[in-house]
């Protein structure tokens, strides 16, 4: 009898799984393939997928970013270096913005940094080269003329510091600018 | 000492502070923000809430500010209570309701005690509905952005400016809410120590204009403990570098010297390093570019000549001067400084010898209770001095609080209760000088006079009979009296003079310290101040009679062929026609320099040398204090160290070259002290220049190359291009930046001193050469009988534009004039000209402009000659003592085409002077 059960497990644990297994990989030939034809068949991109990185524009169509400096210092890898400089009037754009993409990981620190949601990482993901040198983007490479994925953030219309088109008083929930030469209280 | 217990620890603190104070001495986080170390308490934004218990049993207690409450034995206090914590967030948010949201967009971002206090005290989100209250912002104008949305009104701004700088054009204008702080009317901030608003302000309201156009936040840049070359004081600065160009300059506190606050030159002048007319390259004769190489072939075959002779520099480093002596020899190594300013030079150093003196630190000159200044302009000349002297005048008002006992911490009522006494300040001067609002005693003379009445003031202080023939033009025997009896009553008396006021000044200055000296006990403080970095370590290094003159003569005899130039413009040492006839004289004429002048213009073989941040090096101020400055960046370019262009590279390192020095010249002989101890590294590992949040690293250079190089190795000095490295905390001497966990801002510096206004945790201060073991005497005095014809000729001093350097900085030539002559109104008159006009001084083609000022003396000519780098200029040595001016009917065309215009001569504005 012991002998019956033995020779029932054997059976059990290694004919049957070897002939099921035989038998699920021969199904596969009827299965629809996992394997796409990129480049010619696109993946789908989540948006919150942390890819290539863009500077954006704010709904005025104005650079977001004030070289603020946040993200360069936010980067663990340290592969964004810019300068800042302003317009005559005062407004505070980068003179030079560059992201070393051979250095970057993607991690997106720069994107939560920023407080003006001027960098964003996007999905594109098609980035390599064949020479290191062009992996080096600057701000012409980067800047696009959309507000990318934050569609209302517009930091000079919060910010108290006067910019053309906005002077003192005139920014969200500001009052008009005081007169000191007043005794009204 | 007082036994506090805080938070259930005992701590012995000093009862004559403030609890704050004392708190941060103890390394307590409390926040904090109208409360400064120099300037006292006046509790006026009630953020340093502390908990106060009657006693044991107490468990309620009252909350009390801790700047405005006396450390009392037995004591029992709390920080970290519950209820205090909630009032001091609530303050911080009330404070918050109407600062804006700028921080990105803000110079102060990275580095700002409100960011510090905000966190520190845990606000988070404005919760108050209502609208912010906003304001427009003023020029103020080229040093510092206004931008007064961010203001918190916690006055310090205008205690610093108005009560510690004594300025007059910055108030607190308006009430409540719209407090505004700012001028009456748009301009330039006047005051000479405008620039430590930018530190003062604990917000961002008042930001560096110049680092704000190539700005990089805190934590970008390259920084390095430096000190500064623009005067003899020898402040100590801390340079920024960012993409190899020196960013800014803040204040690096040295208990002794500068404290927290350094001058406006200081701050901006530095500025010259990225200037256009700096040499990046060796030219020969040609004024073409030639090979490092070439350029040192060409020097070692010069070198080769017997007698060839070095002129040294009062600005460049002890190094510099040291290498060059060596190379030529002591017999052949002259002075940088024009004759007089030599003689004046030797006069200083042997007063720094002399034990009847003691020659102050700027902390002493502070505690001086009565203060004598002799023909100096100390605004103009060593401004940091002029800051000091500020504060001494207060030291009766002081002296009157503790009598009422009232805490000398107690900022407005120590204010209030002396009102306008002031401790005697006597200024002998010729014309106005900027500290006129805060003197007791005030003698405006021509320079002869002036020096006849300080003759005199000696024989009354030595008690002798004075001759009262000049009564009618000098100050009156009660008024010498007076000044006498003020200087010898004075339990810390001091005299101030300058090589500016002339060599008899110096003599007479010297006397009255020694007629002082000999009715007391102790040495006397005896100020002379020079007018260049390393005025008074260049001097100690020239052999005596090596004057410049001397070199002169030598060159002319034909004997010489060849000199070497050390960063020197000569066209400022001597009249011109000397310069050109030796230049002439001489085949090779080597300059090694980093700015384009004149003598580089004239050389036969230029060799670029770096500027003060791009060198390890060091400089000796007035008080014979020897300092160590630290190289902030490599310059970039074919520049060298001079003293690299003239004694062997390979077998030198700067402290080498320190250890040289000390051996060959025995006044040197503690120079090595100077350099940092071998212990005080943190297991040898060097001391980064660069922060550890340096951002950037792997893309600052990836446009030029992908493939980022190695770091730049320090192999000279004890720190590092990168931030690889331990801070060394306990020898904070090689602090350059100050930085705690919470504390991000300068104000971050209590956690490195011994305590609040204490020296730094073992950092050192410099190292005093000399060493005073003579015995001095008084000099013989020759004052100049009136015989000759015309006026009196005295050298105007500017703090934008006297110094050769700093004229190259772009933000301090919008504070230069152009060189002027300026006469009484009387004078005016005689000669018959009006302010504008032009004039010329007879028998030169120097022409100027005049200026008409109230307070010039009759029979007077303040001169100022201008900067070589903007505006119009000239030699001042090329025109006599005294001159005949000659009304020019239309400027020339030179002129005319190179005008800065005299707006910027604040002096009158000040004090009603203009005519």
């Amino acid at each position: 009898m012991a002998t019956f059960f033995k020779l029932v497990l054997l059976v059990k644990d290694t004919l049957i799984s070897q002939v099921v297994s035989l038998w699920k990989v021969f199904m596969h030939l009827f299965v629809e393939t996992d394997t796409v034809q990129y480049p010619e068949q696109q993946p789908h991109m989540f948006s919150r997928w942390r890819g290539r990185i863009i500077l954006t524009r704010d709904p005025d169509g104005e650079e977001r970013c004030v070289a603020c400096n946040l993200c360069a210092v936010a980067c663990p890898v340290d592969c964004i270096a810019l300068q800042k400089t302003e317009t005559e009037e005062g407004r505070w754009y980068p003179d030079f913005f560059r992201i070393n993409f051979s250095r970057c990981i993607m991690c997106g620190f720069c994107e939560e940094a920023c407080p003006t949601n001027a960098i964003q990482l996007t999905p594109d993901f098609e980035m390599a080269e064949y020479k290191r040198q062009d992996m080096v983007w600057e701000k012409e490479d980067l800047l696009i003329n959309g507000t990318g994925k934050y569609h209302e953030t517009n930091f000079y219309r919060i910010a108290g510091k006067a910019i053309p088109g906005k002077d003192k008083g005139e920014a969200r929930n500001e009052l008009p600018p005081v007169d000191t030469r007043s005794l009204l209280p | 000492m007082a036994k506090v217990t805080i938070d259930g620890v005992i701590y012995e603190l000093n009862p004559e502070n403030n609890l704050l104070q004392e708190c941060l001495s103890q390394g307590l986080d409390v926040p904090y923000f109208c409360w400064h170390p120099c300037m006292g308490s006046v509790g006026a934004c009630r953020q340093c809430a502390v908990k106060q218990y009657r006693d044991e049993n107490d468990t309620k207690g009252t909350i009390v500010m801790a700047c405005m409450t006396p450390v009392s034995d037995g004591a029992i206090l709390s920080v970290d209570d519950e209820q205090t914590k909630a009032f001091r967030a609530g303050v911080i948010e009330s404070l918050m309701t109407s600062h804006p949201h700028d921080c990105p967009v803000c110079e102060e971002g990275g580095e700002c005690h409100l960011q510090d206090m905000t966190q520190m005290s845990g606000h988070n989100y404005r919760r108050h509905d209502k609208k912010k209250v906003t304001h427009h912002n003023q020029y103020l104008g080229p040093f510092i952005s206004h931008e007064m949305n961010r203001c918190i009104t916690c006055y310090r701004c205008v205690r610093y400016y108005d009560d510690y700088a004594g300025g007059t054009d910055l108030s607190a204008q308006a009430s409540h809410h719209h407090t505004y702080f700012g001028r009456f009317e748009e301009g330039t901030l006047e005051n000479e120590f405008s620039g430590n608003l930018v530190e003062v302000c604990p917000t961002g309201v008042f930001t560096d204009k110049t680092f704000s156009e190539n700005y990089t936040r805190k934590w970008d840049l390259q920084v390095a403990p430096s000190v500064c070359v623009g005067c003899s004081v020898g402040c100590n600065i801390t340079p920024g570098e960012r993409y190899g160009t020196l960013r800014r300059v803040v204040n690096r506190y040295n208990d002794e010297i500068n404290g927290y606050f350094i001058c406006d030159r200081g701050r901006f002048g530095a500025h010259y390093v990225n200037s256009e007319s700096r040499i990046r390259g060796a030219k020969d004769a040609s004024g073409l570019s030639i090979a490092v190489g070439d350029a040192e072939a060409k020097l070692g075959v010069v070198m080769q000549e017997e007698n060839v002779i070095g002129i040294g520099s009062p600005r460049a480093s002890n190094e510099a001067n040291f290498a060059l002596r060596s190379r030529v020899g002591a017999e052949n190594f002259y002075s940088g400084h024009s004759d007089d300013e030599h003689a004046a030079l030797e006069i200083i150093i042997s007063a720094l010898r002399d034990e009847a003196f003691h020659c102050p630190s700027i902390r002493e000159i502070e505690n001086a209770d009565a203060v004598l200044l002799l023909g100096i302009d100390v605004t103009n000349v060593a401004s940091r001095v002029a800051l000091a002297l500020r504060q001494s005048v207060r030291n009766l008002s002081k002296n009157l609080a503790q009598e009422s006992r009232i805490p000398v911490w107690q900022d407005s009522a120590v204010r209030e209760l002396a009102q306008d006494q002031l401790s005697p300040l006597a200024i002998f001067s010729v014309g106005a000088t900027r500290l006129d609002d805060v003197a007791t005693f005030k003698v405006n003379l021509a320079p002869d006079e002036l020096l006849k009445a300080a003759v005199q003031l000696d024989s009354v202080i030595s008690g002798e009979s004075v001759d009262g023939s000049h009564a009618d033009i000098g100050p009156t025997p009660k008024c010498l009296n007076q000044i006498s009896e003020a200087l010898l009553g004075a339990s810390n008396p001091l005299i101030v003079c300058g090589t500016s006021a002339g060599v008899e000044m110096l003599r007479v200055a010297t006397n009255i310290g020694h007629s002082i000296r000999a009715q007391r006990d102790v040495a006397v403080d005896l100020a002379l101040l020079p007018t260049e970095g390393n005025s008074v370590g260049h001097a100690l290094m020239v052999r005596e009679g090596n004057t410049l003159g001397e070199a002169f003569e030598r060159i002319a005899k034909n004997s010489i062929k060849s000199a070497l130039i050390l960063e020197n413009d000569l066209y400022n040492r001597a009249p011109s026609a000397k310069v050109i006839a030796a230049f002439e004289s001489l085949e090779n004429r080597i300059v090694i320099d980093h700015i384009e002048t004149k003598t580089t213009q004239a050389s036969t073989l230029l060799l670029p040398s770096t500027a003060f941040s791009e060198h390890e090096a060091t400089f000796v101020n007035y008080e014979g204090r020897a300092q160590l400055s630290f190289q902030v960046n490599d310059c970039g370019t074919s520049a060298k160290a001079a003293w690299r262009w003239l004694l062997d590279e390979e077998s030198h390192s700067p402290d080498s070259v320190i250890s040289k020095c000390s051996e060959d010249i025995s006044d040197f002989s503690k120079l090595t002290e100077c350099l940092p101890k071998a212990g005080s590294l943190v297991a040898g590992m060097k001391v980064p220049r660069q922060s550890h949040r340096y951002s950037g690293r792997t893309a600052m250079s990836a446009k030029a190359n992908v493939h980022e190089g190695k770091q730049a190795v320090d192999k000279d000095s004890v720190m590092s291009f990168s931030m690889e490295g331990v801070y060394p905390q306990k020898d904070a001497s090689i602090l350059a930046s100050p930085w705690a966990p919470s504390w991000t801002s300068n104000q971050s510096i209590s956690k490195f001193q011994s305590e609040v206004n204490g020296a730094l945790k073992q950092g050192q201060s410099g190292v005093h050469l000399l060493s005073r073991c003579n015995k001095g005497f008084k000099y013989k005095v020759e004052v100049p009988e009136k015989t000759i014809q015309g006026l009196q000729i005295f050298p105007a001093q500017h703090i934008f534009g006297s110094e050769e350097l700093s004229g190259h900085a772009p933000p301090i030539q919008e504070r230069m004039t152009d060189a002027y002559a300026a006469i009484s109104p009387k004078t005016a008159s005689e000669i018959g000209v009006d302010a504008g006009d032009f004039v010329r001084f007879r028998g030169s083609e120097i022409c100027v402009e005049v200026s008409i000022r109230v307070l010039v003396p009759d029979a007077v000519v303040l001169v100022y000659p201008g900067n070589r780098a903007a505006g119009v200029h000239f030699n001042f040595r090329d025109i006599g003592r005294s001159q005949i001016l000659e009304r020019v009917e239309t400027a020339p065309e030179k002129i005319a085409s190179t005008r800065l215009g005299l707006s910027q001569l604040l002096v009158n504005d000040l004090f009603g002077e203009r005519g």
